[in-house]
């Protein structure tokens, strides 16, 4: 058989909602990534659990690129679709890569399952609906007959379909097995039948792509050269919680969050509430209203705590982010966003509330505000965010969002020795307290914990005095009092990293600015301008209150400045009332992150 | 207080701060009974944490010598739930007003019941909403004339001890700024008592609402329309202790003493199981009292409505912290970020 060697390969799986098409593509994730090649991923599926099977509306979706380079994206146009049924196939063909191939199941292209998909015709008997090369595989009966020796309901074994596909892709991707084999034993533990059931489909698919004469030739993706070490998949939200649960076991805490379920949001609860053994504490409050107060009111008692959510809680939570601003606590709110306004797009991606975090409170209440740009970086700026809080004594915002939160990427395990050490110091000498005396360098209060004695004292949220922290409705008091609260905030520039630029160091054509999740697919795009001798450059911003130092130094050596972010130009509203600049907005808001073409649209203008 | 053992007196639980309540506002009678309280308690004032939400009595924390937290309006519970289950060993207290605790604090209060945390939450309640100036409350007498309902106010109110019995409370006690010694009672029996204890006290607001709790507080009037509860006693109360309630069908019912069998009075029982009897006590404030056309007008039971116990919130948070400690091991950094699969790139 022939073996081609590809750089990287693009795979959207899609199926009914229930089909477990996440389970089947984040298993051929991991088998792909224990051979050392590098991986992104990124789920699509519907807002609603079960959409009616067979719809359109019920189709869900995961996407994976895996690659012998640094991929950075989950791709654009998936090389290869495997579609389970016609809605599967309607929703995604038109993403497919010009010379990609669909794998479909022929078992679920029924006259019924052809309507309620929308098609007039069978769309695989007819070439002018249907021109990519297609292989059809009659997947459900194939698992069937594999399985008529296994005494378990037909709707059991029809279930097992998936893992015939898996097999299948494994053949066609000389991957192994054995890693799925292993998993399958340990998770059907309790029901052996079941880990035998799939376990047997699963071999059945691989041999009947290696019989079949369909394929022409084998896949093999080489290892990627990334750098030495261990390495695990993580999605952004389990990096988070585990990033938070690290944070505080770097500062000598303990970790309390306080947080209420919400989409894309929620797995980062149920990631922390698993770390209980570290000493960690997590309430799910009544709303997200008593999210944030339970962690504020936590804070206050010597925790590290935190909130999690997404848009529409951050907006819920806006008033008592005001009173860990004038109670100057540490705290950190992790906003995972998701399409707005109001309800929005539940599941799909955005960068649109960075504006809210910005000034999304009553009064002057600045607050500092770091985003990821990728699923393992959600680990670094979560400890980053924890930094910040503890060190200066404030709520600190994290934005990340859908797609980092779902998305997944190898992730490299770092020495924990090498993590920052965030070790805090409580106050607990009772000669000459002040609750607001601050440290002169980071302008931060001391922190004392109720329980301590000799220090009681009472904050709250009406204005304090300068130095006491007692009430003070003294006007001179409170134009200081808003002045050093903004000045806290903004000296942290001195104390986080510039910016750095990915191509002219020395400036150029084209400098494209980014932040967040969009940092896989200017990436790419710039890092091809480049392979094409064009002067285009990246610089991605983590720190965005406040800005790092050198922001408008990079800016100003390059003769185009291009603002690309899913939202209509926050970011870009930012920089030109800061700096007043003139500067480029780049935009898309549609739920996904930026294709490479589109990044083109606008800089190939410029160039 | 620990270097110089001295006899804690109510000054020791005082911020010595100037309290700012209106001249002949109840909320000083609950401050000085608070104060004497944790004074007679015992424990060093470091090891209290009050918090409060808005509204005149959200003031509270300033005046106490303890830690305090003053937050924002309706979310002192939310906030005092991180405290709580964050630190248990903390004693904490939450003063709140009708307002601030049943109407924009509203889920918090039900909710925080439902969980039950271990603390003592006062709600003060004067039935109308004075640091703003005299608007109504949930807690407003229908028909009320105030500044938002100038041709009165067109709902019936909700009675906190109803709603927290709702709830699921399992502390619950009613009294009044006027009867210093049976808050004083009161609120050592809430701070005795594990989980969530809400003690309810009816205010005086001088200036917006004066007189509204006159019924249960004048001399004239007020043993005929308040029932004093005491554990194991039988229900009677009126100048003469001539009135006692029975039971009639699932209905309390007002009788005269002389006229029924002593045996057919009902007896209180705060330790009673079932939340039944305490649910019938607190419906007795729903009738004509709160402007109710159909409801009988019924004398109001103060004191201890409710009191048994369940495990606490806060206890079950350390509980399950401390056996996944003993089941995986005190946490290790390096192998939770190594757990799951992996692999190496050499």
């Amino acid at each position: 058989m022939n073996q081609v060697a590809k750089d990287h390969v693009v795979i959207r799986f899609a199926g009914d909602s229930g089909d477990g098409m996440q389970l089947t593509g984040s298993q051929f994730t991991n088998s792909s990534a224990l051979t050392g090649t590098d991986i992104v991923t990124l789920p699509d599926y519907p807002s609603e659990i079960r959409a009616p099977a067979g719809t359109i509306d019920g189709v869900s979706g995961f996407q994976m690129q895996f690659g012998s380079q640094k991929v950075n994206t989950p791709g654009d146009y998936p090389d290869a679709l495997v579609a389970m049924n016609p809605a599967a196939l309607k929703a995604n063909i038109q993403d497919l890569a010009r010379d990609g191939y669909v794998l479909l199941d022929i078992d679920a292209f029924t006259e019924r399952n052809i309507d309620k998909a929308g098609y007039v015709e069978n769309p695989i008997s007819r070439k002018s609906l249907f021109d990519k090369k297609a292989y059809s595989i009659p997947i459900t009966s194939q698992t069937l007959e594999a399985l008529k020796d296994f005494d378990i309901p037909k709707k059991a074994k029809e279930r097992c379909k998936n893992f015939f596909t898996l097999g299948i892709l494994f053949w066609i991707y000389d991957l192994s097995s054995d890693f799925n084999i292993k998993w399958l034993k340990k998770k059907f533990a309790k029901k052996p039948i079941i880990a035998e059931a799939n376990i047997k489909v699963l071999k059945e698919g691989m041999i009947y792509a290696q019989n079949s004469s369909m394929f022409q030739a084998q896949y093999k993706i080489h290892s990627a050269p990334l750098e030495k070490g261990t390495y695990r998949n993580v999605s952004g939200n389990q990096a988070t919680g585990l990033g938070l649960v690290t944070a505080a076991e770097r500062a000598g805490l303990k970790l309390f969050l306080g947080s209420y379920p919400i989409t894309p949001a929620t797995e980062i609860l149920q990631e922390i509430t698993r770390h209980k053994n570290f000493g960690t504490k997590t309430t799910q409050s009544e709303d997200e209203i008593g999210g944030i107060c339970s962690a504020i009111g936590a804070s206050w008692a010597g925790a590290f705590a935190c909130t999690t959510t997404s848009g529409p809680g951050l907006a819920l939570k806006s008033e008592a982010l005001g009173l860990a601003v004038i109670t100057e606590l540490p705290l950190v709110i992790v906003n995972v966003q998701r399409g707005g306004p109001s309800t929005g797009l539940p599941t799909k991606t955005e960068q649109a509330d960075l504006l809210q975090a910005m000034y999304g409170r009553n009064g002057e209440a600045p607050m500092p505000v770091i985003a990821a740009k990728s699923p393992a970086d959600c680990f670094h700026q979560a400890i980053e965010a924890g930094r910040i809080a503890l060190k200066y004594m404030t709520p600190v915002i994290l934005l990340t969002d859908g797609y980092l939160g779902n998305g997944s990427e190898a992730f490299k395990i770092p020495k924990v020795n090498d993590l920052p050490d965030l070790t805090v110091k409580f106050r607990t000498d009772k000669d000459n307290y002040q609750a607001y005396a601050r440290n002169p360098e980071t302008l931060a209060r001391e922190w004392v914990k109720p329980g301590t004695p000799g220090l009681m004292n009472r904050v709250g949220g009406l204005e304090k005095d300068f130095l006491t922290g007692a009430v003070s409705h003294d006007p001179k008091n409170h134009d200081k009092m808003v002045r050093i609260r903004q000045e806290k905030v903004d000296n942290i520039a001195n104390d986080i990293q510039d910016l750095e630029v990915f191509g002219d160091q020395e400036g150029g054509e084209v400098l494209v600015i980014g932040w967040g999740s969009t940092y896989g697919s200017i990436r790419n795009k710039v890092q091809k301008y480049r392979e094409e001798g064009k002067s285009v450059s990246h610089a991605h911003i983590t720190h965005i209150n406040p800005f790092p130092k050198n922001t408008l130094e990079v800016m100003k050596k390059f003769k185009k400045v291009v603002i690309a972010e899913m939202n209509l130009g926050q970011l870009d509203k930012l920089i030109r009332a800061k700096y007043i600049i003139e500067t480029i907005s780049l935009n898309k808001i549609q739920g996904k992150p930026f294709t490479e073409n589109e990044i083109a649209e606008v800089v190939d203008e410029l160039l | 207080m620990s270097e110089k053992l001295h006899t804690l007196t109510k000054k020791d639980y005082s911020s010595g701060s100037d309290v700012k309540w209106c001249a002949g506002c109840g909320d000083f009678a609950v401050l000085t009974q608070v104060q004497k309280v944790l004074a007679e308690i015992g424990r060093p004032p470091e090891e209290y944490a009050f918090i409060s939400g808005i509204g005149c009595s959200s003031r509270f924390p300033y005046y106490m010598g303890t830690y305090g937290y003053h937050t924002i309006h309706g979310r002192a519970l939310a906030v005092a739930t991180g405290t709580k289950t964050f630190n248990p060993d903390l004693s904490v207290w939450v003063a709140m007003g009708d307002g601030d605790s049943i109407s924009i604090g509203g889920n918090h209060f039900i909710h925080t019941i439902r969980k039950n945390l271990d603390i003592v939450c006062i709600v003060i309640d004067n039935q109308i909403y004075g640091l703003t100036k005299g608007q109504f409350s949930p807690t407003s007498i229908k028909g009320q004339v105030t500044k938002t309902s100038p041709s009165g106010k067109r709902s019936l109110p909700m009675d906190p001890v109803a709603l927290a019995l709702g709830a699921g409370v399992n502390f619950v006690a009613r009294t009044i700024d006027r009867r210093p010694k049976q808050l004083a009672e009161v609120l050592h029996k809430a701070y005795e008592h594990k989980g969530f204890s809400l003690v309810h006290v009816l205010q005086n607001c001088i200036i917006f609402n004066n007189g509204a709790h006159d019924d249960i507080t004048n001399k004239e009037t007020r043993d005929e329309h308040s029932l004093i509860l005491v554990d194991g006693e039988p229900m009677i109360f009126g100048k003469n202790k001539d009135k006692a309630i029975v039971l009639e069908g699932l209905n309390p019912k007002v009788v005269n003493r002389n006229f029924v069998d002593e045996s057919q009075i009902l007896i209180h029982h705060e330790r009673a199981k079932e939340p039944g009897l305490a649910l019938l006590l607190a419906s007795m404030r729903a009738g004509k009292f709160a402007g109710s056309k159909t409801v009988e007008k019924f004398p109001i039971p103060m004191g201890v409505l409710r009191n048994v116990e369940e495990e606490t919130y806060d206890s079950i948070t350390t509980e399950q912290v401390e056996k996944s400690i003993a089941l995986k091991g005190k946490g290790d950094l390096q192998s939770m970020l190594n757990s799951g699969d992996t692999w190496e790139i050499n």
